[in-house]
């Protein structure tokens, strides 16, 4: 199993509380590997730190090392602009652009150069289809994206987040706001993007994560408490929190 | 007994608002009622396509289109000018400046910049351009109203752009895009009907206000020709109408501010319309 990205000592303040503790942990390469635990353990801000979009929060201090492609990238004079292309986020709420449903996937191939319109055509189609969402907006690709449904929304951001090709996608509790059927299009969008992609989903449902995760780790308190491989997780925890959490004791 | 007494405070309450409502219609009503009787029977087609004449201030022929042309030249390219350095100072406040404090004493500023009457602003214009030696004119009109709008628009946009989801910029940063990128992209898409709206408050205090360009724009009966010679405006043709002693002419100052009351009619339906284009990609 080879490593994708990999947390050493990370530890994350926002001002003098710490969300995460001391976490090292590697994720696994093209797997979904989930993070779970109760509300409020620092799942968010585990994710939000691989891909270095905590930062934006006001206040926030950031401690030790996360490697990927061999590399910090907490290290001074690395493009941080680069970084967020090759490991994108999902949130969990669907944010879309404010502009048409054409122009949000384009807008990262836009920004990294790509003006042709032949290419851009084909990129949005490839995108949209790779989210599920092709077939229910393609005639309507100059309509505000502001107009689909909050399902839509969310494939609609999936699309936009692998129009740049990342290499890992953290996805953060991104059916939380949805229906159970836009939840079954998004987990199924999942299970085939593993193929090409390495991705990392925080989940507060444990039935999400048996049923996705190849890898778990499960987080109390921003601190890593246990991690494995899915299977050997679920049948065999060995920490007694873990346990506690699995048996439904706290949420 | 206590439902008695909130029957009669809301019964009290309701009338307070009421009699609000009926103090700022009224007020609207008896305005536009005083200049459309007073200008109207003055109001013909040559008070908009002629400069005054000889002896147009003593009652003979001519029109005000010298202060027309000039208030649009004066208040126009403030609006401009304002809106492009609004726009830096909103985006500076909103995605680049980094500590608090510092953002406050700029909004603090902005805050004090906008109560300054603008007889301060006029003569502050004036006390500079005397020192370079610039004569009232175009240009110095526009400096000073530059420095009178631009408080109202920078405030007025760093306002919606205070409304703006911070997860928003977070999805445009997600797949890798600059704060300038995020600012110039997603953050002036969404505010667009904002932005808009500081446009039209910048415009109307501009195109509405006689202090600032009375000493730095001057007047002229010509059209504005040059950024360097001195231009008429709507609000001052106003002023010296309605100080003449001939009644005919003080009618034509009435007509006068109705055409100014259409001028900023048309740039708030104007105004209206682009808003509400600009709503539909804004995410809620
Ligand atoms: N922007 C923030 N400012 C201050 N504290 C925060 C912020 N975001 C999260 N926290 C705190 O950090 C801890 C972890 O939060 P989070 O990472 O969102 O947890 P989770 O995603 O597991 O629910 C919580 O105690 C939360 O209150
Ligand atoms: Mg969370």
């Amino acid at each position: 199993m080879d490593t994708v990205i990999q947390s050493l000592g990370l530890t994350v303040a926002y001002g003098s509380q710490r969300a995460i503790d001391n976490v090292t942990v590697s994720f696994p390469e093209r797997q979904i590997t989930a993070i779970i635990g109760p509300s409020g353990c620092g799942k968010s801000t585990l994710l939000r730190s691989l891909c270095r979009l905590v930062e934006l929060t006001d206040g926030v201090e950031i401690w030790g090392r996360v490697i990927f492609d061999s590399e910090d990238i907490y290290a001074p004079g690395v493009d941080v602009t680069d970084v967020r292309k090759r490991i994108g986020l999902l949130a969990q709420r669907p944010y879309p652009l404010p502009m048409s449903i054409y122009e949000n996937v384009a807008y990262g191939p836009r920004i990294y150069g790509i003006r042709q319109r032949s290419a851009l055509d084909e990129l949005v189609e490839k995108e949209l289809q790779a989210a599920g969402l092709w077939e229910e907006v393609r005639h309507r690709l100059n309509e505000p994206a502001s107009a689909l449904s909050i399902g839509q929304q969310q494939r609609l951001c999936l699309a936009r987040g692998l129009a740049v090709e990342p290499e890992v996608l953290l996805c953060d509790e991104v059916t939380s706001s949805l229906d159970p059927l836009s939840t079954q299009r998004i987990e199924s969008r999942l299970i085939e993007l593993k193929q090409q992609y390495s991705i990392i989903l925080v989940t507060h449902v444990l039935r999400q994560a048996r049923h996705l995760a190849d890898y778990v780790v499960f987080m109390y308190m921003g601190e890593l408490i246990e991690h494995g491989p899915s299977e050997e997780f679920f049948a065999n925890p060995k920490h007694e929190k873990t346990r506690a959490y699995l048996a439904g004791e706290f949420y | 007994m206590r439902h008695r007494w909130i029957r009669i405070e809301e019964t009290l309450m309701l009338f307070l608002m009421r009699a609000s409502l009926l103090v700022v219609l009224g007020s609207l009503v008896f305005i536009l009622a005083t200049i459309l009787i007073k200008g109207l029977p003055a109001l013909n087609l040559a008070m908009l396509t002629q400069i005054p004449r000889g002896g147009y201030y003593l009652g003979k022929e001519g029109g005000i289109l010298n202060a027309i042309t000039g208030s649009l030249a004066l208040a126009g390219g403030a609006t401009a000018i304002s809106f492009c350095l609004a726009l830096a100072v909103a985006i500076y406040l909103h995605n680049f400046c980094s500590s608090e404090r510092w953002a406050s004493v700029l909004r603090l500023a902005l805050d004090v910049l906008w109560g300054i009457p603008s007889i301060v602003y006029g003569a502050f214009g004036f006390t500079v351009m005397l020192f370079i030696g610039l004569r009232a004119s175009l240009l110095g009109g526009i400096v000073a109203l530059v420095l009178l709008e631009l408080p109202i628009m920078a405030r007025t946009m760093d306002e919606v752009m205070n409304l703006v989801p911070s997860g928003l910029k977070e999805a445009s940063h997600a797949v890798g895009a600059t704060r300038l990128e995020t600012a110039f992209k997603v953050v002036v898409r969404q505010t667009l009907p904002g932005l808009i709206t500081a446009l039209l408050l910048g415009f109307g205090r501009g195109i509405g206000d006689a202090a600032s360009v009375l000493f730095t724009a001057g007047y002229t009966d010509r059209l504005p020709s040059s950024l360097f010679r001195p231009v008429a405006s709507l609000p001052l043709a106003v002023f010296f109408q309605l100080g003449t002693p001939v009644a005919d002419v003080r009618a034509r100052a009435y007509a006068s501010a109705l055409i100014l009351t259409g001028m900023i009619l048309v740039i708030s339906l104007l105004t209206r319309y682009f808003s509400r284009w600009g709503m539909r990609n804004v995410i809620r």
